[in-house]
């Protein structure tokens, strides 16, 4: 039994390091199989295919299915109307001032909250890496924001912000912060910025484990000062580390919903992408719409993923596993 | 990863989960179940507890609650009866929903006796409310109109008008009384409500009577102007713009209360009581201002309809009408302060009744020439896209704000625009 249920892991491992186990080095390649390893083979891949049928059909399958209903006019409202238009609904939105307007909100809050995180993710990384004493608790200490249920948290900056019940707009002798654009989008990234930077500390500290403290030493010994050597030492040799860690947050934070559906429902044009498809598939019952709204969200985390990856080149994960979590 | 993708099949999954388990949670029980899905109302279960007295037995009514929020109320039963969800027997749909819900083919038409009972002696108004395309597809359930409510020591004559009630409130203002003017002026239905009762007191339109074209007519644009200038003249809360019923009831409540003036809906009175028992006993109530007497007042209120889903028909029409009767209208008006539909319910020698209820009459009143709010398929939309344009009401351009209202809204209703 459990035999067999090791199959798929070691199947891979058998055709990879095949050759080297079978003896005839240098040719690479299935002609070397026997009649065997053929069967074991198949046994492996009709192991796995479950688990892929499975994935294509929960991931695979509804990414295809939306893009067929981005290209329908489809209200739920108007079931005798459906048909098939093409890329009216595409224009629609592309030419629509909300989705523009939501488009600028997610992408200002998306560079702004990721920014505040690294730096401060970086000095919490440090901070955490260099304390000797209390080191756990502090590491545990700091996660709790990222613990906190993020609607949890979101109800309670709503209420510390209320101009009745809130302790923080009282503070700040604010009438209602939250009703203002400006005041309701810094709040959002405050939020945003408290509930997510552990998250980045905890992957920069991933990476400031690989800076050897040799290397530390020696540029020091050469007379490097602490930020040459935290810019010249630390910094190149975590890329891989910040990368990952900022990959994964832009890409979650572009799709930044619930703290804007708790402190605004995106009033006072605050709404984000997310929360405008929300609205149009959901509230409006438009699946064309909602559904096109979904599609050009998925093209561009798609875009933000390839630049990531462009721009650091090399270092980009599955390059270099060793700087993963 | 497609997040939305990933998203709506968490939705989706989310959903069966749901269903499996009330299915499951059905299947233990002996006898029939008619569930009653309907908004939190603290008195409900009492009704229901007597209408199943009169089932005898042959079926249990069970009340399912609802979220509070109305968004909230409407998603849950849009998603189930999307999916074709036979738990839902009996729905509670507010006023607006009932185009939308009757043309998505989800619910089912009253006809024959239960009709009959349905409209049986209900206020013309509500009954607008439950009637699509000339059939009738809800039985009312309670209505409701907002007041105008003021305090008797600042102003001893309440206003009959807007412009009076201005002119007053600047007054007061200069004497350093009490003079605010509080009403729901956030970005949500609550702004829809308030303009629909200024156009509709300029005997404007928003919309045709279908429902299939903009109108937005000269009352329309004079409703307008007026929002601009009470908003703009510094007689309303600084926080208007996040001022949804709560905030408008406590800013009359609250002890260092500036305000003079409150439009608000009927469970203001009782909250008073509670809130400030001082101030509750100047606490007063008039007609909502109009323009050139008293304003014309956007009609509130639930309906109970039967899904089109629902396995038990025939005994969920029996049960929805129970939970309407006079009686329980009766009951409900007098324990959770919701106005009845029924004429005859509105009794001026119902002791209990007109204690608990003392402003029946002025509510009578204001249901006879009450104003409808627009009855579309998209009223969602159209709700979503007015609060949107007309927020904050402080900037409000009237030529160039109906101009927008009117692009937007012609969109709407041909579901080709994008929702804010």
């Amino acid at each position: 039994m459990s035999e067999l249920a090791n199959e798929p892991s070691t199947r891979s491992q058998t055709v990879e390091s095949g050759p080297a186990v079978a003896a005839p080095p240098p040719r690479k390649g299935k002609a070397a199989l026997s009649e065997g390893k053929k069967a074991e083979r198949k046994l492996g891949l009709l192991l796995c295919a479950p688990a892929a049928i499975v994935m294509l059909a929960v991931t695979g399958w509804p990414i295809i299915y939306s893009v067929w209903l981005s290209l329908q006019r489809y209200d739920l409202r108007f079931p005798d109307q459906r048909e098939f238009v093409w890329f009216e609904n595409y224009a629609a939105v592309l030419s629509d001032g909300y989705w523009w307007t939501a488009f600028g909100v997610t992408a200002g809050l998306t560079v702004v909250s990721v920014v505040i995180e690294l730096v401060l993710g970086m000095l919490l990384a440090l901070a955490m890496h260099r304390t000797l004493v209390g080191r756990g608790l502090i590491r545990t200490v700091s996660l709790i924001p990222y613990g906190i249920v993020t609607v949890v948290a979101a109800f309670s900056w709503f209420y510390a912000w209320d101009s009745n019940t809130g302790y923080l707009s009282a503070l700040f002798n604010a009438e209602s912060p939250l009703t203002d654009r400006f005041s309701a989008l810094a709040i959002i990234i405050l939020a945003e910025v408290w509930k997510t930077t552990p998250f980045m500390a905890l992957l920069l500290m991933a990476g400031l484990a690989l800076v050897p403290d040799d290397l530390l030493k020696a540029a020091s010994m050469d007379g490097a000062t602490a930020w040459q050597r935290f810019t010249k030492v630390m910094l190149p040799v975590m890329k891989p580390a910040i990368l990952v860690a900022l990959l994964f947050r832009t890409l979650d934070a572009f799709r930044i919903f619930d703290n804007i559906f708790v402190l605004t429902k995106g009033a006072n044009d605050t709404s984000s992408v997310s929360m405008q498809t929300y609205n149009n598939l959901i509230k409006g019952l438009n699946l064309g719409i909602g559904s096109t709204m979904s599609v050009l969200i998925f093209i561009a985390v798609a875009i933000i993923a390839f630049i990531f990856i462009k721009l650091f080149g090399a270092s980009a994960p599955g390059n270099d596993p060793g700087g993963k979590r | 990863m497609g997040s939305t993708a990933r998203w709506r099949m968490l939705a989706v999954s989310g959903a069966a989960l749901m269903t499996a388990s009330t299915v499951a949670a059905c299947g233990s029980d002996d006898g029939m179940q008619i569930n009653v899905y309907y908004a939190p109302e603290e008195n409900f279960q009492s009704v229901i507890d007597r209408c199943n007295e009169e089932a005898n037995g042959r079926y249990e009514i069970v009340y399912r609650k609802l979220p509070r929020d109305a968004d909230g109320q409407r998603e849950q039963m849009v998603r189930r009866l999307a999916a074709g969800d036979t738990d839902l027997d009996i729905l509670g749909l507010d006023v607006t929903w009932v185009p939308e819900f009757a043309e998505a083919k989800w619910l089912e038409e009253w006809t024959g006796q239960d009709k009959q009972q349905a409209e049986q002696d209900v206020l013309e108004g509500p009954l607008t409310t439950a009637e699509w395309n000339g059939k009738l597809y809800a039985a009312t359930k309670n209505t409701n109109v907002q007041l105008l409510w003021y305090d008797d020591t600042v102003t001893p004559t309440p206003p009959k008008t807007w412009r009076e009630m201005i002119d007053m409130a600047k007054q007061l203002k200069g004497e350093g009384k009490p003079y605010q003017v509080l009403f729901t002026g956030a970005q949500y239905e609550g702004l829809v409500v308030t303009y629909n009762t200024l156009v509709a007191s300029y005997g404007g339109k928003i919309l045709s009577d279908d429902g299939k074209s903009v109108v937005m007519d000269a009352g329309a644009v004079d409703a307008l102007k007026l929002l601009k200038e009470v908003s703009s003249s510094g007689i309303t809360d600084p926080s208007l713009t996040n001022a949804q019923e709560q905030q408008v009831q406590q800013g009359f409540e609250s002890p260092d209360s500036k305000a003079a003036f409150e439009l608000n809906w009927p469970y203001v009175y009782a909250a008073m009581q509670d809130g400030n028992p001082d101030r509750a006993k100047n606490f007063k109530w008039a007609r909502y201002p109009g323009i050139d007497g008293p304003g014309r007042v956007t009609i509130g209120g639930y309906n109970l309809a039967v899904s089109a889903y629902s396995e038990h028909k025939p005994e969920s029409f029996e049960a929805a009408l129970c939970l309407r009767s006079a009686e329980s209208q009766r009951y409900s008006a007098i324990n959770d302060g919701v106005p009845p539909t029924i004429e005859s319910v509105y009794a001026g020698d119902d002791k209990e009744f007109v204690e608990a209820y003392p402003m029946w009459e002025t509510i009578v009143e204001e249901l006879q020439d009450a104003a409808v709010r627009p009855l579309t398929v998209v009223y969602q939309n159209l709700s979503t896209i007015t609060s949107k344009v007309l927020s904050p009401p402080q900037d409000i351009d009237p030529e160039s704000t109906a101009a927008e209202l009117r692009d937007q809204l012609q969109k709407a209703l041909e579901s080709k625009g994008v929702l804010p």
